[in-house]
């Protein structure tokens, strides 16, 4: 059984994944996800009534600690990383539109 | 020259750790323009840091554990003040803020860091050819590739570039490129390294481990990088035994699973299938028990694997927004536009492939039939290797279904490349030690590659099973005059 996925599928998980792609690209990939996804839909063919997910390999009850406040040594490190920076802030273009 | 040997001859004055850095630094210049292992050479950081032992021993201190070895590291490990880039553009000019805590034990320990290695871009693909910066190369045969995600690891240790390197291991990205380079590579049990400060990929089966020549160096460097880690809070607390101590011990008695369904697969090469049942032999007649095991679902690790990671990836790489910090297209007019045409240019298209895989996978409407799903099935996988270990205590296969591919192979089938995991996936997915060794070579003098798996915190089992078959086997005493580079 071959799962469909078309262009508009993957131009829509490229929208939420915020992949600003040229055409070409989302058509390369869309074949690709089309061949990947047919194969991951065998799992469908395996019986789980039951069986519980594994989400940690390793089980690890939660762990706790006290909460300390601690200062960052990197504070200004950091902001150093930043492609644009003002003062103490990260600075971006405009986030809402006209 | 192994770790053990190396600690000697520093300690009786024989061999300056300046000299053993030097030799290295030379060998590098000499092959890796070649072979491109390395993204950075940190030279003069390397020279000064061999320098402060030479001068610790010289005033009689004890010397630490790895006193003068000199590391490859993989460019997913932050080192602090060193550029770390996972082989992408996004990452290009970001220089870690902090050390990672498994680089932080090595330096401690008084290992040199030689310089960062290349790797398929944040660690996804098994090949290296998917780096920004340029594909690596195998040292037995230029034109093939090393393996991945960690092929620049493999390929320093294996053309003695370094005495030893770290890699991270998600799906296979170490123990894959360790038998394509003909050298040992070992992914600890999940949660026994700790993974702060290495780049997140699939943070539930990331696990960093040590490439090395001989299986005794594995241990010397586990017994440095394992135990718990307040900053991990995934690492456990289990006591660290010490990893040299039941190496010599005989295997008389230890029962070892051959797993059936590997045996079966179509993709096997049989020479890769001859030379691994060979060793299993060779265990046999080291006094251990063969018992042939079934573990029915491990053939249903790839579609598992191609859910469950590429979804923790596409949450993981969220972070890559170019507001922070890594790279940021110019001249888009709103925030929106500015990380979608960041990510859109940053990211090589193996990366977005997996974004947006995970990204459907996670989507309305598809979660339970991808994502839950597949996390079942990782139950009955783990449930398989379970009932395993009630009848054995290592389990046995071939770590690769064929030896190192030719560059460019598989680079316009993704799945196809996805394929060649096959043998490795399942133990990440259930959180297993596994160790790859070499067994032997094809007939184009190729390395063939020995999977170890053991239960749970067992590497100890591992590591004594892998180092008996070494020593009887001397694998690499008869390794082919091929096209090994010189």
């Amino acid at each position: 059984m071959t799962e469909k996925i078309t262009a508009e599928d993957v131009q829509k998980v490229a929208n939420l994944a915020r992949l600003d792609l040229p055409e070409e690209q989302i058509s390369t990939y869309s074949a690709q996800l089309e061949k990947i996804i047919t194969y991951v839909a065998q799992l469908e063919e395996i019986d789980t009534t039951g069986v519980p997910p594994t989400t940690r390999a390793v089980e690890v009850t939660n762990v706790s600690r006290e909460d300390q406040v601690l200062s960052s040594p990197v504070r200004e490190e950091l902001l150093s990383l930043a492609p644009e920076r003002q003062e103490d802030f990260f600075r971006v273009p405009k986030i809402l539109s006209d | 020259m192994a770790i053990a040997e190396l600690r000697q001859q520093l300690i009786r004055g024989e061999v300056s750790a300046r000299e053993v850095t030097q030799d290295q630094l030379d060998r590098i210049a000499a092959v890796d323009s070649t072979l491109h292992a390395f993204l950075d050479v940190t030279a003069e950081r390397a020279l000064a840091d061999a320098e402060r032992i030479d001068k610790a021993r010289m005033a009689g201190e004890e010397l630490p554990p790895l006193a003068g070895v000199p590391l490859g590291i993989k460019d997913n490990l932050c080192t602090k003040g060193i550029r770390t880039t996972c082989s992408s553009k996004m990452l290009e000019n970001f220089v870690p803020p902090y050390e990672s805590t498994v680089t932080n034990r090595l330096w401690k320990a008084g290992a040199v860091l030689l310089g960062k290695t290349n790797l398929d871009e944040f660690a996804m693909g098994s090949s290296t050819e998917t780096s920004a910066f340029g594909p690596t190369s195998n040292p037995w045969d230029i034109t093939r590739v090393p393996g991945g995600s960690s092929g620049g690891s493999a390929a320093a240790v294996a053309s003695g570039e370094c005495i030893a390197a770290m890699g991270s291991d998600t799906g296979g990205s170490i123990r894959q490129p360790a038998s394509f380079c003909g050298v040992v590579g070992l992914k600890p049990t999940y949660g026994r390294v700790s993974r702060w400060g290495l780049v997140a990929f699939a943070s539930s089966l990331d696990q960093i481990g040590p490439f090395t020549s001989c299986v005794a160096d594995a241990a010397e460097l586990m017994n440095v990088i394992a135990g718990h880690d307040s900053n991990d809070s995934t690492s456990l607390t289990a006591p660290v035994p010490d990893y040299c101590e039941k190496l010599r011990e005989p295997l008389a008695g230890v029962r070892i699973g051959l797993i059936k369904e590997c045996f079966q697969q179509e993709g096997l090469n049989s020479e890769v299938k001859e030379s691994v049942l060979a060793a299993a032999d060779s265990l046999r007649s080291l006094g251990a028990e063969l018992i042939e095991v079934g573990c029915p679902r491990f053939n249903d690790g790839i579609a598992t694997y191609y859910v469950i990671a590429p979804s923790e990836a596409s949450a993981n790489l969220a972070r890559y927004d170019g507001v922070k910090y890594g790279f940021r297209s110019e001249g888009a007019e709103s925030l929106l536009s500015m990380t979608s045409r960041s990510r859109a240019e940053g990211f090589g298209s193996e990366v977005q492939r997996r974004i947006l895989i995970g990204t459907y996978a996670l989507s309305a409407g598809y979660v339970d039939a991808y994502y839950k799903k597949a996390q079942q099935v990782r139950t009955l996988i783990r449930r398989d290797f379970d009932s395993a270990f009630e009848q054995v205590d290592v389990l046995l296969t071939p770590t690769s279904p064929t030896t190192a591919f030719q560059t460019g192979a598989h680079l316009d089938d993704p799945l196809a490349m996805y394929l060649a995991d096959l043998l490795t996936i399942p133990a990440n997915l259930a959180g297993l030690p596994a160790i790859s060794l070499p067994c032997g070579f094809d007939s184009a003098g190729l390395p063939i590659g020995l999977q170890l798996i053991s239960n749970v915190l067992d590497e100890s089992r591992l590591l004594q099973v892998a180092y008996q078959y070494e020593q009887t086997a001397n694998v690499m005493a008869n390794k082919p005059d091929g096209k090994f580079i010189p």
